[in-house]
């Protein structure tokens, strides 16, 4: 199966690259943006094809490498391959 | 005393680590690669700085899973000294051997200066060479030396007056101005719960001969072997 995997900073972290990139924004003229904040996006084949086991695996890849949980939160999505 | 540097891909401050031992201690320690399961028996274990793995994922992350690091971890859990400095200190909070995580600095610049800090603890294995309030020069070199944790780690640190070392100006006073990276209550550097496990941003190996410009991180070298050996 195929995992699309979200990287995001929980709320309340400051992101200050976030903060630059939404100030770029601004500069060229996109008023309307606001409280930017930049994650990380992973695709991961998974040699599974129970999704069970497949979300199971995927739960602790997140866990224990992919997102650090002091900071950031991990969604994901499964599809198969 | 037998001391050991541990030394990952991307490592750069793994040779003036050993500089620092082998001045406090008389014999060069061992250099211990990533991939190695094994660690010789050691009184003391250093992390060094660099940029292990390239930083991917993020600084410390890949590090704190190698091969060697599940020693490190054992040994440290069964009270082995462990002193993590700059990608050190990254590496242990990754392991979660110290809580928090070091963020990108508030400016988003790499940061390469001499800065001065405040010794907040000068009872643990790492600091008795220093005295409470001493204001003492190490320099620091990242880009990633924001430290954070949520409210109530930091109360916790407080607490148990787990904080070594806070970023402070010439005087000994902690101003906004002399916060470097951002770091949450002007931390720069923390100790484990049993004060066996030191991580920190600044350099104390690179100003620990009079021939670089400055001697006071000899002391933390000095220190941590009168300790050992006592």
């Amino acid at each position: 199966m195929k995992a699309r995997i979200t990287i995001t900073l929980k709320p309340g972290v400051l992101d200050p690259q976030g903060k630059a990139i939404e100030g770029a924004l601004h500069a060229l003229g996109f008023g309307s943006a606001g409280n930017v904040r930049q994650g990380k996006y992973f695709e991961v084949e998974v040699a599974e094809t129970d999704p069970a086991r497949a979300r199971a695996e995927v739960e602790r890849m997140c866990k224990e490498l992919l997102a650090n949980t002091i900071i950031e939160n991990y969604a994901y999505e499964l599809e198969a391959a | 005393m037998k001391a050991a540097v541990i030394v990952f891909p991307g490592s750069n401050c793994d040779r003036d680590a050993a500089v620092a031992l082998e001045a406090a201690t008389g014999r060069p320690p061992a250099m211990v690669w990533h991939g190695d399961a094994e660690l010789p028996a050691s009184d003391l274990i250093v992390l060094p700085g660099g940029f292990s793995y390239g930083d991917y994922l993020r600084s410390g992350a890949m590090a704190a899973h190698s091969p060697v690091m599940r020693e490190v971890i054992k040994r440290a859990k069964a009270g082995t000294p462990v002193l993590g400095i700059c990608n050190g200190f990254q590496v242990l909070t990754e392991t979660r051997l110290l809580p928090g995580v070091l963020m990108r600095n508030a400016t988003l610049r790499f940061i390469c200066k001499d800065v001065h800090l405040r010794v907040e603890r000068a009872d643990s294995r790492f600091t008795r060479g220093y005295a409470k309030g001493d204001v003492v020069t190490f320099p620091i070199a990242h880009k990633d030396g924001n430290y954070f944790a949520d409210v109530e780690t930091l109360q916790r640190l407080e607490g148990e007056d787990r904080i070594a070392f806070r970023y402070c100006d010439r005087g000994g006073e902690l101003t906004p101005d002399a916060n470097p990276n951002g770091s949450r209550n002007y931390i720069a550097g923390i100790l484990n719960e049993t004060g066996t496990v030191l991580g920190l941003m600044p350099h104390p190996e690179r100003l620990a001969d009079p021939a670089l410009g400055g001697t006071d991180g000899a002391k933390m070298f000095k220190g941590l072997v009168e300790s050992l050996a006592a």
